[in-house]
């Protein structure tokens, strides 16, 4: 009885058995009563949360982008559709986004231009006989996990959300422009009339509504791809999972949630 | 007055000088707490090394682009065109720019509908940087000058059918012999032309004449063609040349 096997238990064997038995029972109970009971609770508590749209948590997401340089035609509507989404300064030197376009010549000489931007679209290349390979590398603010820029604002004024963007406050920047010196992507600018530092924000007030980012909602092409970047169904884990994926300047640390597919090397 | 000093005999044991060093702590504390208090803004810190405050900000930002599921609700036929066609991966707003004016107040604000030539090539137009096999024409040659809009409809690009005159793409050279002398000649008179080239124009080649002959079936002396043709006695002319050495048969030079 005390163990309940072997020899010593058979003569009370009904009696082992029995207990053996409620003992079962009382585990499958204990282990099914909060499930069974989440089963039937679960219809009439569900309604009411799943009527509205449950405010927005920034903790059940983490955000990165994907940019697949074989699909970029370098038609520039993203730089245009940035610019128009987030009020960006019209002129040549101030983006949030950009498209470059690298031209590797036979003698193996690389030469990067993005005339506007890219929004304007980009010019048959001069000396088209003597082309290697040619192609386009949109660019942004890389949003890195490791981010120099936020490491060295000295006042705090940009920083990572903890959806894993990273933002720039305003109304607190005082305008120094170390982080626009830490960048080693030259993702900042400091804004010509507001004298802060301004950057790709990944659209963050279309994200936390539900939208796509505007240059990955205009692109078309499908070339650049916004998604979770943990989680198992999110289109961006579609896109590593079919491409290999590479990142701007590995050795910096960094690690960047841009993620490109199809980079050249000569890319930096 | 005097109960206050007999109070402060009774702390005689602690020296003076460590008194006053605490007054001057307890000042530099209560400075620097109320610094603080002060400079430090009211939400920093309270979910990282930033203001809190700053989050909702940037989110109350209204957005510009509706998004490409605001159109389908009023123009269901068109996005369910579109949804069939080579287009079905273009965002209304690529093309009528920014409308989340317009989806909340539809008849005051109008989408803009680009129709002139200059805004299909901004993706169509040829680059040898695009990606190979993106469908792209030279807007120099490609029907010059008419909009993209009379042939191809911009939510169902397909054209109708594979273009039927050789000047859709080869207007330089159509409109080049059309004032020359060879105007009445179709272009098949002398390129031998596989119908498969309208549709894979780079792989399927067009034939060219390779002899002095092929001119010379008109042009010989003893040519069954009409009399005002100009004659050359293709033994003596130059023997050893080809003809388009010499004359440009889109444009052969004047008698």
């Amino acid at each position: 009885m005390a163990t309940g096997r072997g020899p010593a238990g058979a003569g009370t064997g009904d009696a082992t058995d029995a207990s053996r038995r409620d003992f079962v029972m009382a585990v499958c109970a204990a282990a099914a009563s909060p499930v069974m009971l989440d089963v039937v609770a679960g219809p009439e508590a569900a309604p009411p949360q799943s009527d509205e749209p449950r405010p927005y948590d920034p903790r059940e997401h983490y955000y990165g982008m994907g940019i697949d340089i074989d699909k970029c035609i370098g038609c520039g509507r993203c730089v245009e559709a940035c610019k128009s989404e987030n009020n960006v300064p019209r002129d040549a030197h101030h983006f949030r986004t950009w498209v470059e376009r690298y031209v590797i010549t036979s003698d193996g000489e690389t030469v990067v231009e993005s005339p506007n931007g890219g929004a304007d679209g980009f010019p048959v290349p001069a000396g088209e006989a003597g082309v290697l390979r040619s192609f386009f590398v949109p660019k942004l603010c890389n949003h890195c996990a490791n981010p120099p820029c936020v490491q060295v604002c000295p006042v705090g004024a940009t920083f990572t959300t903890e959806d894993g963007v990273v933002l720039v406050d305003e109304d607190y920047c005082i305008g120094c422009r170390y982080c626009i010196q830490a960048c080693p992507y030259g993702a900042r600018f400091l804004h010509p009339v507001k004298r802060v530092a301004q950057k790709c924000t990944f659209c963050y007030h279309r994200v936390v509504r539900g939208l796509l980012p505007a240059c990955v909602e205009v692109c078309p092409t499908g070339a650049r791809i916004f998604g979770e970047v943990h989680r198992a169904a999110s289109p961006l884990t579609r896109f590593t999972r079919f491409n290999q994926i590479q990142v701007l300047k590995p050795h910096l640390n960094t690690r960047p949630k841009v993620l490109y597919a199809n980079l050249d090397g000569e890319v930096r | 007055m005097t109960g206050w000093r007999a109070r402060l005999r009774r702390w005689q044991p602690v020296p003076q000088q460590v008194g006053r060093l605490a007054l001057v702590f307890v000042v530099l504390v209560g400075g620097l707490v109320g610094a603080r208090r002060v400079f430090v803004p009211a939400t920093f810190g309270d979910r990282g090394h930033y203001r809190a405050s700053a989050v909702p900000a940037i989110t109350a930002l209204e957005p510009k682009y509706a998004g490409h599921e605001a159109c389908a609700p009023c123009h269901a036929p068109i996005v369910e065109k579109k949804s069939l066609s080579y287009h079905r991966g273009v965002a209304c707003e690529v093309c009528h720019g920014p409308q989340a004016q317009h989806v909340m107040a539809p008849l005051d604000h109008r989408p803009p509908a680009p129709r002139t030539r200059a805004y299909c090539p901004l993706c169509h137009g040829y680059n040898p940087s695009r990606p190979t096999g993106f469908p792209q024409i030279d807007p120099v040659v490609h029907n010059p000058v008419r909009p993209c809009i009379t042939c191809h409809d911009p939510h169902d690009p397909t054209p109708p059918h594979p273009p039927e005159s050789c000047a859709a793409c080869h207007g330089e050279i159509a409109r080049t012999k059309a004032v020359s002398y060879h105007a009445q000649l179709p272009c098949t008179q002398c390129h031998v032309v596989d119908p498969r080239h309208v549709t894979s124009p780079r792989q399927i080649r067009p034939g060219k004449p390779t002899t002095r002959a092929f001119c010379g079936q008109c042009h010989a002396r003893d040519a069954q063609s009409a009399p005002d043709i100009p004659r050359i006695d293709l033994d003596t002319h130059n023997p050893g040349y080809v003809c388009w050495q010499c004359h440009y048969p889109h444009s052969p030079e004047a008698h």
